[in-house]
């Protein structure tokens, strides 16, 4: 960043936009260049293996630290998420997606907040695309397999309790916001608030170091340490956006999925 | 590493364009995929069924150590009530035994008493008795005494003048005077 402070310096100050988002390859696996996101993505997978592997393998009636831990945070998901959304007849067997979904997000966001990586991997919006098409998929695949094609789109675009005057209004309003939009609302929700959260967060780093190394005098030197206190504040509402986000999107997750699975709409 | 604002003023420079933020890019899709997925094979194989035979077993376990506990319970409510039981038959025992032993004690004082009563009887019965029997001698000595202080007073009433008054009382004196000094029939 000091090469890129000095460069500023030259042109007035260069407000930081889409391009912080895009990452120069790292090195180059087969014709595909690698960049920093992508290591992120693979590290968060790494660590959250590691971490749970350990923590559900001593299976220990009186757990230590670590499958305490392991067992609240795996326990958190499973029965707040999994059973109190979906129900406890049918919640189990979509315990490991969920588990692996929240946690797969949230450490992907936390990212953006522990130093030296200090980038949140789904500001890359095909990233967010990714999970959020295979939301798509899992919760209509889950409703067909059970009520079969037309049973679901009729449980999903047909309101029970509703004239035949209002079907045909409601049916195409139905089949838009259940079926096509909810797969672009949660990759835009997670994708814009990891986005908009970076963006703010180097906005205020660098414009303070702008105003106290190059606008400099007594406004400088103010308004410059303001914004680095602001920008540190900012950080703790962004680890609170953070986690939100990835408890948001495995939460909708269940609740669409349990919406496949309900007998009535 | 290129500097991101370098990058940033290429674009504005006019060298390429940076991408639109939501702009897809099919490699990072594929990975974010991939990843996902091994990620989901993991929690599913290795994490998910350890922490519900945890659950499964630390459920088992607390579940068996109530059913012991209240097993025991069952067992000691069973014993002292057995041996409350027990106690009660005790008392009783020794309440009947007391009881008898009173009804014994006074059937004992009550034919102590009779015999004694019997007794009495017998030595009174036994000395009445005796005293008859005595009185019976004595009637017998006296009546053969008399007898023969009679033949004597005859005697000498018939020896004397029976017609002389005088002597007929000076006779019943004397016979009364001999009796007294217990010589009869001395003269």
């Amino acid at each position: 960043m000091n090469v890129a402070g000095s460069t500023i310096a030259a042109e007035g100050f260069g407000a930081p936009g889409p391009a912080n988002f895009q990452y120069p390859e790292l090195f180059s696996v087969g014709g595909v260049d690698v960049t920093k996101p992508m290591v992120q993505l693979v590290l968060a997978a790494a660590l959250i293996s590691a971490f749970l592997i350990i923590a559900a393998r001593g299976r220990s009636l009186v757990p230590g630290r670590l499958q305490f831990a392991g067992e609240g945070a795996y326990g958190f998901v499973r029965n707040s998420v999994g059973r109190d959304i979906i129900g406890s007849h049918d919640f189990q067997r979509f315990v490991p997606y969920l588990v692996a979904l929240f946690f797969f997000v949230l450490v992907n966001n936390l990212f953006a907040s522990i130093p030296f990586i200090q980038f949140p991997t789904f500001s890359r919006a095909s990233m967010a695309y990714a999970l959020a098409g295979l939301s798509w998929i899992v919760y209509n695949a889950v409703g067909i397999h059970k009520h079969g094609l037309l049973g679901y789109l009729k449980l999903q675009c047909v309101p029970s309790g509703v004239g035949p005057a209002m079907l045909p209004l409601l049916v195409p309003l139905e089949f838009f916001s259940n079926i096509l939009v909810r797969p672009a609302t949660l990759a835009l929700r997670l994708f814009a608030n990891m986005f908009a959260g970076h963006l703010l967060l180097i906005l205020f780093a660098t414009g303070g170091l702008y105003l106290i190394s190059d606008y400099g005098g007594a406004i400088g030197y103010v308004s410059g340490a303001a914004a680095w206190i602001l920008a540190i504040a900012i950080s703790f509402l962004e680890m609170l956006v953070q986690f939100l986000q990835a408890y948001v999107f495995v939460l909708l997750n269940a609740m669409y999925i349990q919406g496949a699975l309900a007998d009535e709409h | 590493m290129k500097s991101l604002f370098l990058i940033l003023a290429e674009g504005d420079e006019g060298g390429h364009t940076p991408e639109s933020p939501l702009a897809v890019e099919p490699v990072e899709i594929v990975l974010s995929l991939v990843v996902f997925a091994i990620l989901f094979y993991v929690i599913w194989k290795f994490v998910v069924p350890n922490f519900e035979k945890t659950y499964a077993e630390r459920t088992a376990a607390i579940e068996g150590g109530l059913a012991a506990a209240e097993t025991k319970q069952a067992e000691a409510d069973a014993k002292l009530a057995e041996l409350e039981a027990q106690l009660a038959d005790a008392r009783h025992e020794a309440a009947r035994i007391r009881e008898e032993a009173r009804e014994q004690g006074a059937a004992i004082i009550a034919e102590m008493r009779e015999q004694a009563q019997a007794e009495s009887t017998r030595i009174v019965e036994h000395g009445k008795a005796q005293i008859e029997a005595e009185r019976q001698q004595a009637v017998t000595s006296l009546r053969a005494e008399v007898g023969s202080l009679a033949t004597n007073l005859a005697g000498r009433i018939v020896g004397e003048s029976l017609d002389d008054d005088e002597r007929q009382g000076r006779v019943v004196e004397r016979f009364l005077a001999e009796l007294e000094t217990g010589t009869p029939g001395a003269n």
